[in-house]
């Protein structure tokens, strides 16, 4: 594989691999509690 | 009742967003995609696209949607109306319902395609076949002509058992359901793609009949050709790529959001979402078919075989070359690819499916079961011409209006609504209210002005596409429409000689060579090198011969011709008829509820 082409995949590849675990595990590990009812309507 | 829907776990919403983002674009698109426009380089654009482009369009969807929840609505054209009491935004909701129930018919086609495929590569069909009758076992699959009756009973009988499996996993409702079947799809899914990804980049050239290592198709994918960013047509590829992928401008993420509550978050939720399409597009996506095509066929031929685009390169190709790894891994990886297929086709269909069932629960009273299958039984009417029609273009015709000019239409109108009309002070407290994450305050200017600009300059660049995509010729003399804008496409530029419904006679629409004729068939190869083939009945008449060189204009046969710009015009009256039909449902419903506070 040529440098370039190694270059380009891997940096693409990685930040799109780095963030999507980010987020992730910043959801999997949130501790607020999700979908409940609440009582309010106003924005 | 939909609004005492909700969903079970938050992995589950955003499995369940990311499989209505993931589909086969994934696997088949995008690597054609990159290929034609730069390789490398693409990422570029492609990266800009999704941070102008695509996380604002996330964002708003996932704020419209949990705005349009907290006052019970789960489909666009209400959660509009909330918005803005203008009577015309209720009815540009209209799209989030008509654009899911017309990509639904014809998704929904596709994706029988991958179970009856998972059954042929089990049952070891493709395993004595040569290339070219993997592609005609392909083409008589969809060809109404193969069948003695005329109707073609495999694809039919697969289309409705995908059907039947869609509204069975429906009538489950959200977290009993969809939450379900995202949570073995999705997981499923990235296991069969990592094990062809696999096997893709380990061939061996000299191996199982390959010709080049794996590692060459990823090169040739990944080396960056600079030049092709001076070209806009790259640009708009990439933006087109984005919105397609991300399935935006649809009203399915809006549907999924309005089962959130107010304090739930929405910024994070959208990123993890959106982010795992990404993961799942270029990082698996890119690793099978391109490798394994040019491990086996070489760059030239690949080249050539990715102008027949993603779906061919997939349905035409693939399973011979599976063939080349012995029978039992050929099994395997059948099942594997097309199984892969199948869970991106299904989670993205049954995000088409509840935002309809959403509309008939809220505004009807229906109950989950009798509106799943009312969609089923919407998409079995819809779907029926383009299984019967396939052959005549109504397939196209359902991809090209519902499926790519009304998302950008719609999103362009939800983004204005959404930073303008409503106001984006409003929209901004929604998106961060409850948020996990800090969204960036430059994200307040992007989606005010630029996101709104580059769709109105992505939806003006479709409008009047020049030909060739020469944009250098705008506003000169030498412009032309090119026959995929949406003007080209209005005044059906592609057909020049056959513009009649009924005809006596069929005329070459282009210059080539007779390169086949027989009772059956006629075939003529343009200069391109690309065939055009016409199916000849009993009673028409040939008036050329094989090998005789043929001008654009000229008379083929002769005899009752309905040309394909009659089904053509059929399949548009037939997507106008359902948008008018949803309008006036919304209409209806409106009406209802003015009564019900009187």
């Amino acid at each position: 594989m040529t440098t370039e082409a190694l270059i380009f995949m891997l940096v693409s590849e990685g930040i799109i691999a780095f963030v999507t675990i980010y987020f992730f595990i910043k959801v999997l590990r949130s501790k607020k509690e999700f979908n409940q009812d609440d009582t309010s309507n106003d924005v | 009742m939909s609004s005492k829907e909700k969903w079970g776990t938050r992995v589950g919403l955003v499995l369940a967003m990311a499989g209505n983002a993931v589909g086969l674009g994934n696997f088949l698109r995008f690597p054609v995609q990159a290929v034609q426009n730069g390789g490398g380089a693409f990422m570029i654009p492609y990266f800009v696209s999704f941070l102008l482009l695509g996380i604002p369009l996330l964002w708003v969807e996932w704020s419209i949607g949990k705005y349009g929840g907290m006052f019970g609505k789960h489909s666009t054209p209400f959660m509009f109306h909330h918005m803005n009491k203008k009577w015309l935004w209720k009815y540009v909701g209209v799209f989030g319902i008509f654009t899911n129930l017309a990509i639904a018919s014809y998704y929904s086609f596709i994706e029988s395609w991958t179970i009856s495929y998972v059954y042929h590569s089990i049952v070891g069909t493709f395993s004595s076949m040569n290339q070219h009758e993997v592609a005609g076992f392909f083409s008589s699959y969809l060809d109404v002509s193969s069948s003695n009756t005329g109707i073609p009973y495999e694809s039919l009988v697969f289309f409705l058992i995908c059907l039947s499996i869609n509204v069975w996993i429906l009538s489950k409702g959200l977290s009993g359901g969809i939450e379900k079947a995202s949570k073995i799809g999705i997981p499923l899914l990235i296991i069969f793609g990592i094990f062809l990804a696999i096997k893709a980049l380990t061939l061996k050239a000299g191996h199982e009949g390959a010709i080049n290592d794996g590692i060459v198709g990823l090169n040739f994918l990944w080396t960056p050709h600079f030049d092709s960013l001076a070209n806009p047509k790259v640009w708009l590829a990439a933006a087109g790529q984005i919105f397609f992928t991300l399935s935006v401008g649809m009203g399915s993420i809006q549907c999924y959001a309005s089962y959130l509550r107010e304090k739930d978050d929405v910024a994070l939720n959208g990123m993890a979402a959106g982010w795992t399409n990404e993961f799942i597009e270029v990082i698996i996506g890119s690793s099978i078919i391109i490798p394994i095509a040019i491990g086996y066929f070489g760059i030239d031929k690949v080249v050539d075989l990715v102008q027949l685009g993603g779906l061919g390169l997939g349905f035409k190709t693939m399973p011979y070359l599976f063939a080349q790894w012995g029978p039992m891994l050929a099994a395997i990886a059948g099942t594997a690819f097309f199984g892969l297929l199948f869970f991106a086709g299904i989670t993205s269909t049954l995000a088409m499916g509840q935002p309809v069932m959403a509309f008939l629960q809220d505004e009807f009273a229906w109950t989950r079961k009798k509106s799943a299958l009312a969609f089923g039984l919407a998409i079995l009417i819809l779907a029926l011409p383009t299984i019967f029609f396939f052959e005549y273009g109504v397939f196209d015709e359902y991809d090209y209006w519902a499926g790519t000019v009304t998302l950008v239409v719609f999103a362009m109108l939800e983004v204005i609504l959404f930073s303008w009309v409503f106001g984006l002070t409003k929209g901004w407290k929604i998106l961060t209210t409850g948020a996990e994450i800090k969204v960036p305050s430059i994200y307040r200017f992007i989606l005010k002005y630029v996101t709104p600009v580059i769709l109105i300059l992505v939806f003006l660049g479709a409008l009047i596409r020049p030909a060739h995509d020469d944009w250098s010729t705008l506003f000169t003399s030498k412009y032309e429409l090119h026959e995929e804008s949406i003007l080209g496409k209005i005044f059906n530029k592609s057909i020049r000689y056959n513009k009649e419904y009924f005809a006596d006679a069929y005329y070459a629409e282009w210059d080539g060579t007779v390169t086949k004729l027989n009772a059956n068939e006629l075939t003529v190869t343009d200069l391109q090198g690309n065939n055009h083939a016409m199916e000849l009945s009993k009673k028409d008449k040939p008036v050329v011969q094989i090998n005789q060189p043929i001008k654009a204009g000229e008379p083929l046969y002769q005899g009752f011709v309905v040309n394909h710009i009659f089904w053509i015009t059929l399949s548009r009256l037939l997507l106008v008829s359902v948008f008018l039909l949803i309008a006036w449902l919304v209409h209806k419903a409106y009406k209802k509820q003015k009564q019900a506070l009187l």
